[in-house]
């Protein structure tokens, strides 16, 4: 679940007038004393994020192929030769990442915008009190505490194309289609990841925005009915507008954990996703681990990650400078 | 405020569509589960005509599944309890005292956690391999690679929460402890985490399903000796059979204690988030 971004610690930063009382008094016992309890925290992270972090971009740099990788200091450094051979989107290896970029981005956009739909939905259905409604809260959490494995493995199960549910349904029961289509390989690969991936995180989005519909005061609701408001209008004028900080946090975390997803597609088409359906996770993947070229899989990544980068850049400078306005 | 009548149906609406879409994978996973295999493999059907428990027997013996549980109990458990010890002393340094380069870290931490897994995968893939090359110490395909690995992947959430459970309790209770002359550890031990007991429990079982349920890095760096269940249950595919029936039951099996685990303290998780995220 790793909800996570930079947004709670520079809210705190922020200036609160008027609530001094909430920043903790200083009582420094040695400067030292928070470094040395920071310090298995930071060890770890340097080990395993930030030192393989930078390794993987002076990575990016080596011609580190099949013949140097079990002894990599042998590797020769060829500069930006990586990204010119896979970022060249004349080259036939650029090519095919141009393209698993745009099913990414088709991926995670449309991933993200039903997962908050049906989050939404269900945290308003599920804001007033009636029976049943714990039971159904836990019921709709369970797609996301599933092991991804477990979940993935029982839709491949459901799409597959003689023996599975989907069709059974579609074709046997309904008779909406004559043939049994394929839903695993082709064209139709790309909707299932699509709804496999909706049906696992949407729970996620349900969680966070039914923790911040808590926070909003019911009586602005009935101030709202009092002067009239109907149910679209209370959802547009109350609802939304209290659930901003939240929408922005969620939003770009489920872009970006989508945008990275590779567990899906790897569980879903058993490591070998058809190109309909090659995200860019599974793509440098296969690229890396089946030419054992981890110089240019490198590159790609660094490449990601500074796309990423960017773009959650832009999009915090924004909806910032956005909430500024409105201030 | 009452509900009007439409409000009423689209409720019941929006509810039925959206229970369907959650329950009918898990109902045939629990279904197909109990079919013998040539019932799963000749055309679907809603019912199990003649049910059974055997694959909840054979699913043992078709792949080394017992082998594959006790390596994901024992690295999921050890990686939860070790990333929760740490995460409690760093959450206790980021929520009482104020330090040169606390909100650095803060950032970094968190942002780690929003980078591409594959970024991470190849470079430290290298490091294991050569380390264990250069200096012995297995760490490529070993269970110890993978604690090391999953504790950190737990730990900026981990963090992050704790620190929102830690600055929710009174800073009078620390000063009541320290009049008392309890050192900052006493204070911890003794002040802050018996109030944050269910921040805790809720971390870690965060922490163990982090664990249970990764695929990428399990799927490179284990060996058939270290393999978790994340890529031991893709062994119920061979070449001559897919034994859909064990592979539900399998995932049946593996699944209950995390559902159960994060169903039992869903309201921890949220009373975090509401801490954290939406302040």
């Amino acid at each position: 679940m790793a909800t996570s971004t930079t947004a709670p610690d520079a809210g705190r930063r922020e200036p609160r007038a008027g609530t001094p009382a909430r920043e903790p008094a200083r009582r420094p016992r040695g400067p030292l004393l928070p470094y040395l309890l920071l310090a298995p925290a930071i060890v770890l992270e340097l080990a395993v994020h930030v030192i393989p972090m930078v390794v993987g971009v002076w990575m990016s740099l080596l011609e580190l192929t099949q013949f140097h990788i079990r002894d990599w200091s042998t590797a020769p450094f060829v500069g930006w030769e990586n990204y010119r051979a896979t970022l060249d989107i004349n080259s036939a290896a650029g090519k095919e990442l141009l393209h698993s970029f745009w099913i990414t981005l088709a991926y995670s956009l449309l991933s993200v915008g039903f997962a908050w739909l049906l989050g939404i939905s269900a945290a308003v259905v599920l804001q007033r009190p009636f029976r049943g409604r714990a039971l159904l809260r836990a019921l709709f959490l369970t797609p996301y505490a599933l092991p991804v494995y477990a979940a993935v493995i029982t839709w491949s199960f459901l799409l597959q194309r003689d023996t599975g549910l989907v069709n059974h349904v579609l074709v046997d029961q309904l008779g909406l289609l004559n043939e049994r289509p394929f839903w695993l390989i082709g064209d139709n690969s790309f909707w299932s990841l699509l709804v496999v991936s909706v049906w696992r995180n949407w729970p996620f989005a349900f969680l966070c925005l039914m923790a911040g519909l808590q926070n909003v005061p019911g009586e602005l609701y009935e101030a709202a009915a009092i002067d009239g408001a109907g149910f679209w209008r209370r959802l547009r004028s109350v609802t939304l507008p209290m659930l901003r900080p939240v929408n922005l946090v969620l939003l770009l975390v489920l872009f970006l954990w989508t945008f990275n997803d590779f567990n899906t597609p790897f569980v879903l088409f058993g490591g070998s996703a058809p190109e309909q359906a090659d995200l860019i996770s599974i793509h440098i993947y296969r690229s890396s681990f089946k030419t054992w070229d981890f110089g240019s899989g490198s590159a790609m990544s660094v490449a990601l990650l500074l796309f990423l980068l960017v773009v959650s850049a832009v999009y915090l400078l924004i909806t910032n400078r956005r909430r500024d306005d409105h201030a | 405020m009452r509900e009007t009548a439409g409000e009423r149906w689209g409720r019941r609406i929006v509810l039925t569509l959206l229970t369907l879409f959650v329950v009918i994978p898990l109902y045939v996973m629990v279904t197909s589960a109990a079919k013998p295999l040539q019932d799963v493999q000749n055309g679907f059907t809603w019912w199990p005509s003649r049910p059974t428990l055997q694959p909840f027997v054979d699913m043992w013996s078709t792949v080394p599944l017992a082998r594959y549980l006790v390596n994901s109990l024992v690295v999921s458990s050890i990686a939860a309890v070790c990333s929760v010890a740490v995460a409690i002393f760093a959450a206790f340094a980021v929520s009482r005292y104020r330090f040169r380069g606390r909100g650095v870290f803060s950032v970094t931490v968190l942002s780690t956690q929003m980078f591409p897994g594959i970024l991470f995968l190849l470079p430290l893939f290298l490091i294991y391999v050569n380390l264990g090359n250069a200096t012995g110490i297995e760490l490529y395909a070993s269970r110890t690679g993978l604690v090391i690995t999953y504790l950190t992947f737990s730990l900026p959430f981990s963090i992050w929460m704790l620190v929102g459970y830690f600055d929710s309790i009174p800073r009078g209770l620390d000063e009541a402890a320290q009049v008392d002359g309890a050192g900052p550890l006493r204070t911890l031990f003794q002040v802050i985490l018996p109030a944050a007991v269910p921040g805790v429990v809720a971390v870690t079982v965060y922490a163990f399903m982090t664990a249970w349920g990764e695929v990428l890095f399990a799927s490179v760096m284990t060996d058939e000796g270290s393999r978790t269940l994340a890529v031991g249950l893709q062994g119920y595919s061979t070449q001559f059979n897919v034994y859909w029936n064990q592979i539900m039951a399998a995932s049946l099996v593996v699944s209950i204690p995390v559902v159960v685990g994060f169903l039992a303290l869903q309201r921890y998780f949220v009373a975090g988030l509401t801490a954290g995220a939406v302040k």
